[in-house]
């Protein structure tokens, strides 16, 4: 079984930054992996054990993206591949989706499944996962809790909505979109991060998956950014000290009657 | 041309159209009224029989038209099925602006519609509004919740989700003739994809989130069950209902069903009272659209405090019951 996992690389929103402008700081600001994409290569090096399956780990970024494709390759995936290229700078999650599998169809067609996170948490859009499904005509079950069943042929996960829980089961090839589990992500081994060090990640280009360039990035992006502000009441905490203080306040949201 | 505004009318599992697709019939009312009264449709998939019993509720909100497209085969919601019906429709009427309501259907199904047509998608909206050119200005927070964007897209329809509880429905009944118009377009696709079981939620609880002007939610720091009757109890002095974060749910103190952040709900009430809950960015994007928000935490240096409005740096099990003790008396 062939698994491949598309991850991201997003700025540590706990410790976002402001600079004198109003916009949001990205020197210095530590990078990670996105914290649902953990539970994507987790879910992948589960089924690895079980189905002994090849895991090849994804990421469209910038050249520094690669310090996350290492991480993935040091707790045990064994290929990684790199989508980077400044024609795809801005892409919005229709461009990206489709760079994402256009590479796809190009470089690793002959995958079973493919594991996203269900979210991101820079963008928060979770339409990234859908999109490269829908381009691959694949079918996709997001906001998946856990998977209780795999073979070859199918697979049968636990999705966590609104409404309630749904056992799904769905044949291969698919897509899904993981929620954070509750398990400790896996910490890579001394011989995982030099075995990692050693390894070659591959890097894609537009011409390398065939695609012109003005199908990729902000140009190939129907959406765009016009306006981007900060929210006018955040940060701006007042402290009270006391139960009466805060039933004022109550007051004056009109939430009582004073 | 384009024309028109279309909203997606979801029907939940428990068979009544989901509170999301109210707000936003109120909010299209608005914005065909800036487009020079552009026409407001409804677009619903369900098994036969069902539209006609929610005609009363379409010809309340304004609705001129409905697309409904009925068979039994979408009696329950399956991605790959939804999606050709609704791309289908979506490419005979060419709608100016799509709709959805951000729910977990809504953000399952809207990406795969937008990819097919093709054309752009604004995940998560809170604000909609139409420029001085006459397009869609979708505005959504990103960083969880640390910055906002206004997008615009090129390419029609522009399609957006919107987050549920952050337009209010119409005040007033907007009542108009509305016409059914029934599609049937081809659904001859075998689903890959199988609902095998279906374990409900609490629901009393979800319907009241959804609603509620005020809550008061709980996180790791209310400790036990007691906290969580104590949030109860507060709750019901001031009307509101009781919310959870995820922490406060792992360990077993609330059910799912009324977890509030990224794999929750996302609210948007009058007030938020956040006690106990450090404010992890996963929380934060369910519950940062709220108008005012008061924190409680003992820690001075929780996150919560950044989006929050008002600050208390306290015990939770101390300060709470003082406040339900002195309004109690009032």
């Amino acid at each position: 079984m062939k698994i491949l996992v598309c991850i991201k690389q997003v700025p540590d929103t706990t410790d976002i930054k402001w600079t004198e402008n109003n916009t949001i700081q990205r020197e210095g600001v530590e990078s990670i992996i996105n914290p649902y994409d953990v539970y994507a290569l987790e879910t992948a090096l589960k089924l690895k054990k079980i189905l002994n399956a090849e895991i090849t780990v994804l990421s469209m970024g910038p050249d520094q993206a690669e310090d996350i494709l290492r991480k993935a390759l040091a707790i045990g995936c064994d290929n990684a591949v790199l989508l980077s290229d400044k024609k795809f700078a801005g892409a919005d999650t229709y461009a990206t989706g489709k760079t994402i599998a256009e590479a796809i169809k190009a470089k690793i067609p002959d995958f079973d499944l493919i594991i996203c996170g269900q979210f991101a948490i820079d963008g928060d859009t979770a339409q990234t996962g859908p999109t490269i499904a829908n381009n691959l005509d694949i079918p996709q079950v997001t906001y998946v809790k856990d998977v209780l069943e795999c073979s070859m042929q199918h697979l049968t996960v636990k999705r966590e909505i609104e409404e309630g829980t749904e056992i799904v089961k769905v044949l291969l090839p698919a897509l899904i979109c993981i929620l954070k589990g509750y398990e400790e992500p896996t910490r890579p081994t001394i011989n995982g991060i030099i075995k990692a060090q050693d390894s070659k990640i591959t890097v894609y280009s537009h011409e390398d998956i065939g695609l012109a360039p003005e199908e990729t990035g902000l140009r190939g992006s129907p959406t765009y950014v016009s306006k981007a502000f900060r929210p006018e009441t955040k940060g701006q905490c007042v402290f009270v000290k006391s139960s009466d203080e805060i039933i004022k306040k109550l007051e004056e949201f009109d939430i009582i009657n004073g | 041309m384009a024309n028109g505004i279309l909203i997606y009318a979801e029907v939940t599992k428990s068979g009544y159209i989901h509170p999301v697709f109210f707000t936003l019939a109120a909010k299209a009312q608005e914005l065909s009224a800036k487009l020079g009264g552009a026409e407001v449709s409804a677009l619903i998939i369900t098994s036969p029989g069902k539209t006609e019993f929610f005609k009363e509720g379409f010809e309340k909100c304004g609705f001129d038209k409905v697309y409904a497209v009925e068979d039994l085969r979408l009696a329950q919601y399956n991605t790959e099925l939804y999606a050709k019906a609704a791309v289908d429709i979506i490419k005979e009427i060419q709608p100016e602006i799509f709709l959805i309501g951000a729910t977990t259907q809504g953000r399952d199904l809207a990406p795969r519609i937008s990819s097919s047509i093709p054309t752009g998608l604004t995940a998560d909206c809170i604000e909609l509004d139409i420029n001085d050119k006459g397009q869609l200005a979708a505005t959504r927070p990103t960083f969880g919740g640390k910055l906002m964007a206004t997008i615009l897209c090129k390419k029609y329809p522009q399609m957006a989700t919107v987050r549920p509880g952050v337009f209010k429905p119409l005040e007033q009944d907007v009542v108009k003739n509305t016409e059914i118009i029934y599609k049937t377009p081809d659904l001859n696709i075998t689903p890959k994809v199988e609902l095998l079981e279906f374990i409900k939620g609490v629901e009393e609880e979800i319907n009241d989130l959804d609603s509620a002007e005020i809550i008061v939610a709980g996180g790791k720091g209310m400790k036990n069950s007691d906290g969580f009757k104590l949030l109860k109890e507060f709750a019901k002095v001031l009307g509101g209902a009781v919310g959870a974060s995820r922490g406060a749910v792992d360990m077993g103190l609330a059910d799912h069903s009324i977890q509030i952040g990224q794999t929750g709900k996302t609210v948007s009430p009058k007030l938020y009272i956040a006690c106990g809950i450090s404010g992890a960015i996963q929380h934060i994007v369910g519950m940062d659209a709220s108008k005012r928000i008061i924190a409680i935490n003992i820690d001075e240096n929780a996150p919560i405090f950044d989006v929050a409005d008002i600050g208390y740096v306290g015990d939770a099990f101390e300060v709470i019951p003082e406040i339900i003790d002195k309004l109690s008396r009032k």
